[in-house]
């Protein structure tokens, strides 16, 4: 019981099934982790008093028949939740308390779990390394001077270092598969529309997408099962029927078909990525997948579609932010227009402002066919790559990322080098896909790498099986040395 | 093309955002080397390719035009940095 942070959700919800641990203990033993880890700067709100008295209300009358029994969870702070500050990592919302609960986190609540506390993240969730936030920067687990990915930092630190026991992200243009690829854990994004934007801060609309943040594949798709699902307060929700992830998942991957794009060797790729792609590939024909090479020729294309596409729809998203009907005002100004200019100048943070400056020019008059409509044209040839591939192929592997944890202050001051850590999740997001970040190996300084396996739209089983065999196999283990505690 | 101060100006003025005259600079610099690594796009012929402008194969549901929820004022207002009884206020903006 004294490792119980250690383990798995699926193992934790097994101890709370059979009585092994009250929902109290649980949550007691992850508030003590949290004390003992503030050198990381993974919250930015904790909700204690509130998770104990869920935990006590769960033991006096447990129902076990939910997915999330009893259990504590964090979550990114870029989910409303009702009463509970929501901040988007960013001064603009430091004081906005919603008055309404996100659909993805009511589902989860309505799974039987309850919330432990909100999780730093960059501002808005523009950035990869978690550098951006308001709130100072996180730390990742695996070493004091390592980043620990972005935007959802907070998320795969505090799942790492045992401070909750499955979390949530966003993954806009790798959220959520690049930390989990520098922090050695699954990280999920699910196929555009199956999981409620409803009650998420909005960042680019046609892009952003929740999903889970785990230990495990078996957990990942507990946690995707909990939290997707139609809603009708989005419009661009997917009206389907509900899938037993969890239920349905199998290690039998014979016979599916493996596509290897080659457009994903880049030019200066380390040798560890590389060798890590070719250990991927050979797990995947042991266990009888069939290996094919692919196209994607307008890969290269990706984050330059991404930097208009994503600036443009934020740059319309944050002209919210103007002081008036809720989060911070200037007290500086004479007139209207330039109470807004202070507001959102002392507001927000450089790249967030990098950034609606960018979607503001590309969709200014006599620029937006040169810009905009053209990242939309683009967009359409990386999808009808995707398209194309997929009638020959199951699935997709590639690396996640094209390097390990880097050093933070490494790449601050080049936003053009910060932005190239998404080259291989980028594309996803474009084409609106499913695609899986697995911990597959470490570099030679001892740090993980992640794979990265890309479905068919609403494909998200055969990812989440193929993934479940591979962990079978890849004997991938975090072990992390408790250093800030 | 590249983007001078000038126009960097123009564009915060867009945006609404006062622009720190000691960090124009900086910024300029920024962008520019944010737009020559989009300008990469500019190789690609798209003359004969329709824009994506939505993802998912269905088109965006419909409802019947009804009032679903209502009477909830003090929320909405809850958040306000500035507001008197029943509205926000803002600076003066008539005379």
């Amino acid at each position: 019981m004294s490792n119980i942070t250690n383990q798995s959700l699926s193992e934790i919800l097994e101890s709370i099934k059979s009585k092994k641990i009250s929902s109290l203990e649980l949550t007691q033993a992850y508030i003590k982790n949290i004390e003992n880890a503030k050198k990381l700067n993974a919250f930015v709100t904790t909700t204690f008093d509130q998770a104990l008295e869920n935990a006590k209300k769960f033991d006096n009358k447990p129902n076990n028949e939910q997915l999330l029994s009893g259990v504590p969870l964090a979550v990114k702070d870029l989910f409303c939740t009702e009463n509970v500050k929501t901040t988007a990592g960013s001064n603009i919302l430091n004081n906005f308390v919603p008055s309404y609960e996100s659909t993805v986190t009511k589902n989860l609540w309505n799974n039987g779990a309850f919330l432990l506390g909100k999780l730093n993240c960059d501002e808005f969730a523009m950035g990869s390394s978690n550098e951006t936030s308001f709130f100072g920067n996180v730390i990742n687990p695996i070493g004091d001077h390592l980043v620990p990915g972005g935007s959802s930092g907070g998320s795969s630190s505090a799942l790492a270092a045992d401070l909750t026991p499955a979390t949530i992200g966003t993954d806009t243009g790798g959220s959520i598969r690049q930390p989990a690829s520098f922090t050695g854990t699954v990280g999920l994004k699910p196929t555009y529309g199956l999981c409620s934007r409803w009650g998420i801060v909005a960042f680019a609309s046609s892009l952003d997408q929740a999903g889970p943040m785990t230990k495990t594949v078996n957990d990942c798709s507990i946690m995707l099962e909990a939290m997707s699902g139609f809603d009708e307060k989005d419009s661009t929700s997917i009206n389907k029927k509900k899938e037993s992830y969890s239920k349905n998942l199998k290690d039998n991957i014979k016979g599916l078909k493996i596509g290897i794009p080659k457009e994903y060797r880049i030019d200066n790729m380390p040798k560890e990525i590389d060798e890590l792609w070719e250990k991927g590939k050979k797990i995947l024909k042991d266990l009888g997948a069939q290996l094919i090479d692919i196209s994607l020729p307008h890969t290269k294309y990706a984050l330059p579609t991404y930097y208009i596409v994503a600036p443009a729809e934020a740059s319309s998203n944050l002209a919210r932010y103007d002081g008036v009907r809720y989060g911070y005002r200037s007290q500086k100004g004479k007139d209207l227009i330039e109470m807004y200019e202070n507001t959102r100048s002392e507001g927000f943070g450089d790249e967030v402002k990098r950034r609606i400056l960018i979607g503001t020019y590309v969709l200014s008059s006599g620029y937006y066919d040169a810009y905009y409509l053209k990242a939309q044209k683009v967009r359409q040839l990386i999808k009808k790559d995707f398209d194309d591939s997929f009638t020959k192929v199951d699935a997709i592997l590639t690396p996640s990322t094209p390097s390990s944890a880097f050093k933070i202050g490494e790449k601050t001051n080049d936003p053009v080098s910060m932005y190239l850590n998404d080259i291989f999740t980028v594309p996803v997001n474009l084409a609106g896909l499913p695609a899986l970040s697995l911990p597959a190996g470490l570099d030679k300084q001892g740090y993980p790498l992640g794979l990265q396996l890309i479905g068919k739209a609403l494909d998200e089983q055969k990812i989440l099986n193929i993934g479940y065999a591979f962990e079978k196999n890849c004997g991938y283990k975090n072990e992390i040395k408790k250093w800030w505690s | 093309m590249s983007l001078d101060k000038e126009k960097i100006k123009h564009v915060a003025k867009l945006a609404r955002i006062s622009v720190d005259e000691a960090k124009v600079d900086s910024l300029t610099k920024d962008l520019n080397s944010i737009f020559k690594f989009i300008e990469q796009l500019n190789e690609l012929n798209t003359d004969k390719v329709e824009p994506l402008t939505s993802i998912l194969n269905q088109s965006l549901r419909s409802r019947t035009d009804e009032i679903s929820d209502g009477k909830i004022r003090e929320k909405i207002l809850k958040n306000s940095p500035k507001k008197n009884e029943e509205f926000f206020v803002v600076p003066k903006v008539v005379e």
